[in-house]
């Protein structure tokens, strides 16, 4: 299968989600997102930090240094609170969304 | 957190990253070397990477600050050869324009070192003189100072000082002359400007209770410090001048110096201590008078008060008036007396130099925006080249703002250098120019501080220029639109406009300084050359006094030593030099008639003066040893001109007042040639040639204080022989002594300093502005040539004449530069009559004046032009077309 490139603005949106399980590095997050994926989703390197060191600035995850599974220096994020708020809405948000498209697409049976 | 340590943190955090896709690429198998690439690869460009993560950081604002600093910096430092252009040329003018500023601060802005400065009027009188020319008179007499003082007591003090005189005086003996300033001052000045004492007591009111009872002197604190080293046991030490001895019983605290800017005092002494007939003599002007109100009395009010006692007086005074013509005794006094602020001091340097130092900081003002148009220039070159990176900064959020001040960053720190700069070269240019006000025997003496007044003023003015040829690049640059910009817009063409536009105030700058410069240096030059009428070369004026008057025949027995000094060829007798700017003048009467409305001369002088100094005798008889004044005198061709026109002079008696109201009649025996008497400026006014030998009526000889010998050298150098004069004078007789000498022709030079300084400083400020406009000249047109090298290219090759290529380089560019002259003439002719009193024999009508700044500017043109013309009459079609 294809790997696809992430629409702009569901990036932040699969980071959140990810975050949800628990503090991560960089690398661990692109690698949950790719893999929860089935490998259909790739997270670009050069996309992935800007957002993340975007997020902090929002102040919806935030950073520190602490030691990977193999004992090395990483810089892990965690979700704070005011990102699980704003995760749950942006969650409504793609919700609507993709049911809108999805609607679109395949328009209610019975009319044609 | 610092920038530093966050970009550490990235790559530090980037770097995991790269080691655990490794990692993870090994742990599938890959071999090492391939893990590693495969990692980096799918990471991507590093670089890109962290540019676009550090976007999204937030900062501290000082640390934003410190950021955008260093980036200005980093652009400054790309372009090495136009920052340093922009920031030599700006330093240049940042410096005249700051020497200017000290000048004119020191001389006439700076407040006084004393308490309430603004509560404190200098008096002087204005209006019409004989001679129908405007005069302002800032002296007064002592007795008028005195009635002046009591009508205003209690609700204002009355203030005096005399003129500060340059005095010989000796801590010991007379053979340790030495020099110092010494004024005659109201006691009370100290108590009442609020100055203390370093050392001792200060004068007050009862040292003025007696004339001539308080020989007590106190010294300012710089003579203290540069004379005794800041010894306190100066204090009871005694000096003498002339026959009066004085004993020093305080230094003063603080940097006043005295109310006169241009002269410092070094030692104040008591008004009691002048001479009695000083005190008592209601024609003596000697004194400059200030008010200083108390708290809430008007100052109108107390005008009036001043202005009748004024008016009184010399209605009194012209009363006894030997000679004077009835028809100016009518309203007499013709002058106004005035009050004026004097805040900063009142001295006859600020009256002679103020517009002077005012035009030069006007000129050095033009300079510096000539300058400002040239950093302009390049940091409008710099800004749009710089367009795509602004265009990316807009595109990925940075606000307007930001980007302005990223830009006027830079011109921040071209501004900030060039001022450092600037301020090295006021502070040794300053000093210089006031080196040259006075002659370097009696140089004017500024408190030229490096204080904040010049800080405050430097960082005003780097601030002014920074918005000046800063703000326009960064609202230009930042005002990008992005989508133009990263497609390779169309931006030249309206750059070509801003730059034609500052190509034109260049020029008008330009303009204004050349006629100026023109102007001024035409001025000097006339002056120059004006004829003296005498022969100055190898001539000593050397001034003696005897301690008490000595009968004309002591001074005659000297002169006749000192000719037979070796290396002297000739000595004559006179009053005083000529040129000094001391004068004695009369009104004289004809036929029995009465004064003439015009004043005439006097010059005292021995027989063989005329002859030595080499004024003509045009008729008649030359002063014989047995003349005597009042009786015969030789008259110039102006005394005959003005008053015996058609007449014969010869032998003619004309009449001058005498002590007891009679007429005294004096025979013209011969007529000489117009020579220069107390000036170089004004025409050459009547004057009488007397005999220095005076009798009084009943025949008896006047004994003389003081004369002046003219010395005439064999050769040129007098180095030696001044310190020989000085002994002879000494050794002739105990009593003589040597006050000064000068060569004749510093004190011709001396009427000409003024317009020197400004021709010299506005030819320096011509070539500059000059030097500006050329490489601001330069770099339009090789940037137009460099915009338009296509066009260019393509009309060569389809076979357009060299010539009509070279129009459309440098046609508007030379248009432009036309445009400003003739605007910046257009301004100087409208500043004209501000320079006015400056200029001696040159009219701004002439059209020379005029036209000199267009000429000078299409010539620089011309000039500038050849190269980039070069370069685009000989571009390779070709070579041009391929590189797009």
């Amino acid at each position: 299968m294809p790997k696809l490139e992430l629409l702009q603005g569901t990036l932040d949106l699969l980071i959140l989600r990810t975050l949800l399980w628990g503090p991560a590095h960089g690398h661990a997050i692109a690698l949950h997102i790719q893999q929860t994926s089935d490998d259909v989703l790739h997270v670009e390197t050069g996309s992935l930090y800007p957002a993340l060191h975007r997020l902090e600035r929002q102040k919806w995850v935030a950073a520190e240094w602490g030691r990977s599974g193999k004992g090395k220096r990483a810089r892990f994020y965690s979700l704070t609170v005011e990102g699980r708020r704003q995760f749950a809405h942006e969650q409504t948000r793609w919700e609507q969304l993709s049911a809108a498209i999805g609607r679109v697409l395949r328009p209610v049976e019975g009319r044609s | 957190m610092s920038p530093e340590e966050r970009d550490k943190e990235l790559e530090a955090e980037l770097q995991f990253h790269l080691d655990e896709e490794a990692e993870r690429r090994r742990e599938q198998g890959a071999p090492d070397a391939d893990a590693r690439k495969a990692a980096q690869r799918s990471l991507g460009n590093l670089l890109q990477i962290k540019e676009a993560t550090r976007v999204q950081w937030t900062w501290h604002p000082l640390d934003q600050w410190k950021l955008d600093i260093a980036h200005g910096w980093r652009q400054l430092a790309k372009n090495k050869v136009a920052s340093c252009a922009a920031i030599l040329s700006l330093a240049l003018g940042i410096g005249a324009v700051m020497s200017a500023f000290r000048l004119v601060d020191a001389l006439l802005w700076r407040p006084l070192p004393i308490v309430e400065p603004d509560r404190f009027y200098a008096i002087t009188r204005e209006g019409v003189g004989p001679s129908g020319q405007f005069r302002i008179s800032e002296s007064s007499s002592y007795p008028l100072f005195r009635e002046m003082r009591e009508a205003v007591a209690g609700r204002a003090e009355f203030l005096a000082v005399s003129y500060a005189e340059h005095a010989d005086l000796t801590y010991q003996t007379d053979a340790e002359m030495e020099k110092a300033y010494r004024q005659y001052v109201s006691s009370r000045l100290f108590a009442s400007f609020g100055l203390r004492a370093a050392a001792g007591r200060l004068l007050t009111d009862s040292d003025d209770r007696q004339p001539g009872a308080a020989p007590y002197a106190v010294l300012s604190n710089q003579y203290w410090r540069t004379r005794f080293g800041a010894d306190p046991a100066v204090v009871g030490r005694r000096f003498r001048i002339a026959q009066t001895e004085w004993e020093v019983i305080g230094v003063l605290e603080g940097p006043f110096t005295g109310t006169e800017p241009g002269t410092m005092t070094d030692i104040f002494v008591p008004m009691s201590m002048a001479s009695p007939n000083s005190l008592e003599n209601a024609n003596s002007f000697w004194l400059r008078t200030f008010l200083r109100p108390a708290a809430g009395a008007s100052v109108p009010a107390l005008y009036e008060q001043l202005n009748a006692i004024y008016i009184h007086h010399e209605r009194e005074r012209a009363r006894h008036f030997l000679d004077f013509p009835k028809e100016l005794l009518a309203n007499f006094p013709t002058d106004q007396l005035r009050v004026h602020p004097a805040a900063a001091g009142a001295s006859t340097l600020q009256s002679d130099h103020r517009t002077a130092l005012l035009a030069l900081g006007a000129l050095a003002g033009l300079v510096l925006l000539a300058a400002c148009v040239n950093a302009g220039n390049l940091m409008l070159a710099r800004a749009l080249s710089r367009s795509r990176e602004m265009a990316l900064r807009i595109s990925i959020g940075a606000s307007r703002t930001r980007l302005i001040r990223l830009v006027l960053l830079e011109s921040v720190w071209i501004a900030t250098i060039a001022a450092l700069l600037g301020g090295v070269i006021a502070w040794q240019a300053a000093p210089a120019v006031a080196a040259q006000i006075n002659p370097a025997s009696d140089p004017a003496r500024l408190y030229l501080p490096a204080d904040w007044r010049l800080f405050a003023f430097g960082a005003a003015l780097t601030a002014a220029i920074t918005g000046i040829f800063g703000l326009l690049p960064a609202l230009r640059a930042s005002g990008i639109q992005p989508s133009g910009a990263l497609k390779g817009g169309d931006e030249s063409h309206r750059r070509g406009h801003i730059l034609h536009a500052m190509i034109a105030a260049q020029a008008a700058f330009c303009a204004v300084v050349l006629l100026a410069g023109a102007l001024l240096g035409a001025s000097h030059k006339k002056l120059a050359s004006q004829p003296t009428g005498f022969r100055p070369d190898r001539l000593l004026a050397v001034e003696a006094v005897a301690k008490s008057p000595q009968p004309p025949v002591y001074w005659s027995q000297l002169a006749e030593r000192i000719r037979t000094m070796p290396g002297v060829r000739s000595v004559e007798i006179s009053e005083w030099p000529l040129l000094s700017g001391e004068m004695s003048n009369r009104f004289v009467a004809f036929d029995g008639g009465p004064p003439v409305r015009t004043l005439t001369y006097f010059y005292r002088v021995s027989p063989g003066w005329r002859d030595s100094m080499g004024i003509a005798l045009l008729r008649g008889q030359d002063l014989q040893v047995s003349d005597t004044f009042p009786h015969t005198a030789l008259v110039n061709e102006a005394f005959v001109r003005t008053y015996l026109a058609g007449r014969e002079p010869l032998d003619l008696r004309f009449t001058i007042g005498g002590k007891d109201g009679q007429r005294i009649p004096i025979r013209i025996a011969g007529i000489t040639a117009d020579a220069r008497y107390n000036n170089m400026r004004e025409p050459v006014p009547p004057i009488v040639y007397a005999p220095f030998l005076g009798v009084d009526q009943a025949g008896l000889e006047q004994p003389m204080r003081r004369a002046t010998l003219n010395v005439r050298l064999a050769q040129e150098e007098d180095g030696g022989l001044a310190a020989g004069l000085r002994r002879e004078v000494s050794r002739f007789r105990a009593d003589f002594r040597v006050t000064n000498i000068r060569t004749q022709q510093e004190l011709i030079s001396m009427h000409t300093l003024r317009e020197r300084l400004l021709a010299i400083l506005s030819l320096f400020f011509s070539l500059t502005s000059m030097l500006l406009a050329a490489v601001g000249l330069y770099g339009v047109l090789d940037y137009s040539v460099l915009q338009r090298r296509r066009e260019i290219g393509i009309r060569l090759a389809l076979g357009a004449p060299a010539l009509r290529v070279t129009r459309g380089v440098a046609g508007r560019t030379l248009a432009m530069t036309a445009c400003g002259a003739a605007a910046g003439t257009a301004t100087g002719w409208a500043g004209y009559r501000y320079l006015g009193s400056l200029l001696y024999g040159v009219r701004l009508g002439d059209w020379m004046y005029l036209s000199l700044p267009a000429a000078v500017l299409l010539l620089l043109a011309v000039a500038a032009a050849i190269g980039p013309v070069l370069r685009a009459v000989r571009l390779d079609p070709l070579q041009t077309l391929r590189a797009e």
